[in-house]
């Protein structure tokens, strides 16, 4: 029987930018056993919601994560909508998932980016990225900043798409999808990546289910888990489809990503379609009493946001579960019995975000 | 499986020059709405500190008694709520992003009407305005 050694892996890492350590129990090449510590990041978000009247407390949720942030905003304005009996006008629920797809595209695109940096290959990260800043200069034009949007609030939006800008988006999104079209082609086709990411990091449906997968990495082991099918905001007017596949590796996850990333620019363009006119905001009177569960579909799967109000400005508890968080598990799971070379790619393929995990 | 899959990508780039600019040479153009920083008009502002309490981060001190109007830049968020509040509209929002400092008073800005303002700090980076 071989040695086993431990190899420290992270929080700093080349290919990892993210602040996880694992401690990577080896047997020569394999690696057997996966220990993970997280929280070099905790920022006590959940706690400052009692110093924090809830109207203001958007800032905070939007800073939650950075490629996310409109997401985080959109779960807890959600929350708290419906604990107060808001209902949102309908302009601002499409200009939510306007945004909401357009963050989703970015994040996906950026993912494929990083991916690519993982198994070294550079110039298509490089690509990659000249891609997403098509998205960031949407954002732009429209909200006024590039990441970290601020454009959601209690009972709608802050900002308007007037119809020309939304025609001009449209085209631009359609350039996007033909220069993806030929990205994608290299992820999908090329011979150097199909060997780093086909069969590795096996995932069986029934593992990322007891294990409590989501988001790409749930259905990439065919589990059609999208919590956008349950209608929330402006999405039950929309044809949502959530995309799977079979194989549950590394090679699957890319995939389901690439799919989602062509699915979310027809979504924002069936949106563009059926976008009615009216107002875009409501004006919020009183404060929430009760609790709620909001649940909404993130580029990296379902998040959970929890609020709990007492009639006061200042709200009692506030929770967010973070899809990292599910798939941690899973990617331990994973990891044993992987190869060390492997090990990067396979915590990539899950997408984690730890500064969401950590709040 | 294929090879040679990004030879078209590569061949464009190679005709078409950097997807980058020469940053400092030629100024990035910011949108007319960019929320880059806040702004005072002190002449015409009346002291009334509905932006002081208004902001979320609390980076906005107005002192009645002297009259001075000041922000610290980096507890700033940039959200705009002051100057939507602004009852006279003599906040703006610029967008401009402000300046690096080296250190964290040299980000408090403060200003009072009737004297020459400390002179704002110097934008020397090309890209101001739409």
């Amino acid at each position: 029987m071989a040695r086993q050694t431990v190899i420290p892996f992270g929080p700093q890492h080349p290919v990892l930018p993210e602040p996880i350590h694992f401690d990577l129990v080896t047997e020569d090449e394999r690696v057997i056993d996966a220990i993970p510590s997280i929280s070099y990041v905790h920022r006590g978000l959940e706690r400052l919601i009692e110093k924090r009247d809830f109207i203001d407390f958007v800032h905070v949720a939007d800073r939650i994560c950075g490629l996310c942030s409109f997401m985080h905003c959109m779960g807890y304005c959600q929350a708290v909508e419906q604990i107060m009996g808001i209902e949102v006008p309908e302009r601002a629920q499409y200009l939510r998932v306007f945004w909401a797809e357009l963050s989703r595209v970015h994040s996906h695109i950026f993912w494929l980016g990083v991916a690519a940096d993982a198994f070294g290959f550079e110039s298509l990260f490089m690509q990659s990225l000249r891609l997403r800043e098509v998205v960031l200069n949407i954002f732009e034009e429209t909200t006024g900043a590039r990441v970290i949007l601020g454009m959601c609030k209690v009972g709608g939006v802050r900002r308007d798409i007037d119809a020309e800008s939304l025609k001009g988006i449209l085209d631009r999104l359609k350039g996007l999808g033909n220069d993806l079209n030929e990205l994608c082609g290299v992820f999908i086709n090329d011979y150097s990546i199909k060997h780093r990411l086909v069969g590795v990091g096996q995932i069986s449906k029934e593992d990322a289910y007891k294990l409590g997968c989501v988001g790409p990495m749930a259905r990439a082991s065919g589990l059609a888990l999208d919590m956008r099918v349950l209608g929330y905001g402006a999405y039950k007017q929309l044809d949502v489809e959530p995309m799977v596949e079979s194989a549950g590796d590394c090679y699957a996850r890319c995939l389901v990503r690439i799919r989602e990333t062509f699915h979310s620019i027809d979504l924002i363009r069936q949106a563009a379609g059926k976008i009615p006119d009216g107002p875009i905001d409501l004006k919020v009177k009183g404060a929430p009493e009760g609790e709620y569960f909001s649940r909404i579909e993130q580029p990296r799967g379902e998040v959970i946001h929890y609020v709990k109000g007492n009639g006061s400005r200042f709200l009692q508890r506030f929770r967010v579960r973070v899809p990292t968080f599910s798939n941690i598990p899973a990617m331990i799971k994973v990891l044993k019995g992987s190869e060390v070379a492997d090990v990067p790619n396979i915590i990539l393929t899950l997408d984690p975000c730890i500064s969401c995990t950590e709040r | 499986m294929r090879s040679f899959t990004m030879s078209k990508t590569v061949i464009r780039n190679l005709l078409k020059g950097p997807a980058t600019l020469m940053y400092p040479k030629k100024g990035r153009t910011f949108t007319a709405i960019t929320r880059g920083r806040v702004e005072i008009d002190i002449n015409t502002c009346i002291h009334c500190g509905l932006c002081a309490r208004r902001c979320p981060t609390d980076a906005i001190t107005v002192t009645k008694e002297c009259k001075e109007w000041q922000i610290d830049r980096l507890k700033c968020c940039t959200c705009n709520l002051c100057v939507e509040i602004c009852p006279v509209k003599c906040l703006s929002m610029k967008n401009q992003y402000s300046p690096v400092v080296s250190d964290k008073s040299e980000a408090i800005y403060a200003t009072r009407p009737n004297e020459t303002a400390p002179s704002p700090p110097v934008h020397d980076l090309k890209g101001e305005g739409a």
